[in-house]
């Protein structure tokens, strides 16, 4: 008899458990509508940086695919020259890809790169139609050009930027 | 018999029927909001306002899905199975009072299909029949989860019929009458959950496991047998057995009401008769949250939890709550 009153009892609280937490407020979040922030250290998708003046940071030295173990980067350089500048020192990227069906996101193509040039930001809304749209090209993933600089290619004084990593002040931060 | 009488019985049919299946598509909501809500969610919201379209959504997208007959199935038997459960659901309603007896056009109309005096054995008759086809299926699909899962039910169904049909006999008793109308009527002074709490109990519980809902859910026990009877089921054939369970609960809740909450008795009932199918919808609405709230809270039982509940349990209850009604009601006459 009281193993029947302890199991009523036990019901009894189950259903008390239940009906309260009825009361609470709901922890869903209306997702598209309402977005809940990222972490500060968050790894979506990435971004090729530019200087303060415009030019690109990429150099084409191709780091960031030979350290990815998606295979998911593709880079094929070629030369600056005065005349058509893209970024400092000899190299650029004249194609930069990055497939979105095979990248993991681990972020060590942000660690093998040189000049910081390839970063992870906070987006992580990336869904396709179409295959073909998951292949980021050079244009999608370049960030805007800064207020001061200029567009890519410049026409630069000869003998300035010499040096691939060059002593130049850097456009702020990304900040997610 | 006149032809305005055929007509009204005709309309009265109809209108229960759009009225349950109405009820059974947002019962369907009702549920996944309950139980959203009671998981701390919030819920489908997305198909119109409040999610109120969603049984629609879900509607159309059954109804264009593929329905598949399993090869080594019995054909006949696999599509009679949900018509033989869903029917004698819908049927079952046709005897519930959902009111006294209204004037439209200057017509005296009474709210519910039919009165008849033998109602409550009726509604045990139908009720039964409804087994057979979730037992069918399970035969007919040809697949071991399948068969279990309709064995089950029909166990099931065995052991809590007896204690069903004793807790039934309470009001029946009291009221001195089968028919549901005057088992409303009888409780004008007091609801008869007062004077057979016991009844209302086993009564309640016994039609949760007739519903094989949880924590009786045993023939559809997902963990164990897949969906259990209606594993093989698809599109509109599986759309079947879903509305008869929901009608079922409606028709339980419906039932609970008329026969332990006074029906369509409320305030001012006798006053304005279109009262009671008010009082009636708010009383199912309650039941119905209770079985909900239930599904929520408590697992599943074992088979031998639920067989040692039916036969130790419940069935001596309510034997017991009969014999003392049984005696009262000759001495207190």
């Amino acid at each position: 008899m009281s193993k029947v009153l302890h199991d009523i009892k036990a019901i009894g609280k189950g259903l008390a458990t239940t009906f309260r937490s009825m009361l609470e407020p709901p922890v869903t979040v209306q997702y598209p509508e309402e977005k809940r922030p990222v972490s500060k250290r968050y790894r979506g998708r990435h971004v090729l940086r530019r200087y303060e003046n415009g030019l690109e940071r990429c150099i084409g030295c191709s780091l960031c695919a030979a350290a990815c173990p998606a295979d998911a980067i593709f880079v094929e350089a070629a030369e600056n020259t005065d005349d058509e500048r893209y970024s400092p020192g000899e190299r650029y990227a004249a194609v930069y890809q990055i497939n979105y069906l095979r990248c993991i996101f681990c972020g060590y193509c942000e660690e093998a790169c040189p000049t910081q040039a390839i970063v992870l930001t906070d987006q992580y809304e990336l869904s396709f139609d179409d295959r073909r749209d998951a292949i980021y090209t050079k244009e999608r993933l370049l960030e805007p050009v800064p207020p001061e600089g200029q567009p890519t290619p410049q026409k630069t004084p000869p003998g300035v930027f010499v040096k691939a990593i060059p002593e130049m002040p850097d456009f702020p931060e990304w900040k997610p | 018999m006149d032809t305005a009488l055929l007509l009204e019985w005709t309309i009265k049919a109809l209108l229960l029927i759009v009225v349950l299946l109405t009820g059974f598509a947002y019962l369907t909501l009702m549920e996944r909001k309950v139980l959203a809500r009671i998981q701390v969610r919030i819920g489908p919201n997305r198909a119109g306002p409040y999610g109120l379209l969603q049984p629609v959504a879900d509607g159309i997208k059954l109804l264009f899905k593929e329905s598949i007959i399993p090869a080594k199935a019995d054909k006949v038997i696999f599509v009679l199975a949900p018509l033989i459960t869903v029917i004698p659901a819908l049927i079952i309603n046709a005897v519930l009072p959902w009111g006294r007896t209204v004037t439209i056009f200057g017509r005296e109309v009474s709210l519910y299909v039919a009165d008849i005096n033998v109602g409550l054995l009726y509604v045990m008759a139908v009720a039964s029949i409804a087994v057979y086809g979730v037992t069918l299926a399970g035969w007919s699909s040809n697949n071991k989860y399948a068969l279990l899962g309709g064995l089950r039910a029909a166990a099931q169904m065995i052991s809590y019929e007896l204690a069903l049909g004793l807790s039934l006999l309470g009001p029946v008793l009291l009221a001195g009458s089968l028919s549901l109308v005057d088992i409303v009527e009888a409780q004008r002074r007091m609801w008869f959950i007062v004077y057979q709490p016991l009844a209302a109990i086993v009564f309640f519980i016994t039609s949760v496991a007739e519903l094989n809902r949880a924590p009786f859910d045993l023939p559809e026990a997902e963990q164990e047998l897949t969906a259990g009877y209606h594993t093989e089921y698809s599109g509109m054939k599986f759309a079947l057995f879903y509305m008869a369970e929901y009608v079922k609960m409606i028709t339980v809740s419906a039932l609970f009401a008329v026969l332990f909450l006074g029906g369509y008795l409320g305030p001012f009932e006798s006053q304005y008769p279109w009262l009671g199918p008010i009082y009636l919808f708010l009383k199912i609405l309650l039941g119905l949250y209770v079985l909900i709230w239930l599904r929520a809270t408590l697992p599943r039982f074992r088979y031998d939890q639920l067989m040692r509940l039916g036969w130790k349990v419940l069935f001596p209850l309510a034997l017991f709550n009969v014999v003392v009604t049984a005696v009262l009601v000759v001495l207190l006459g």
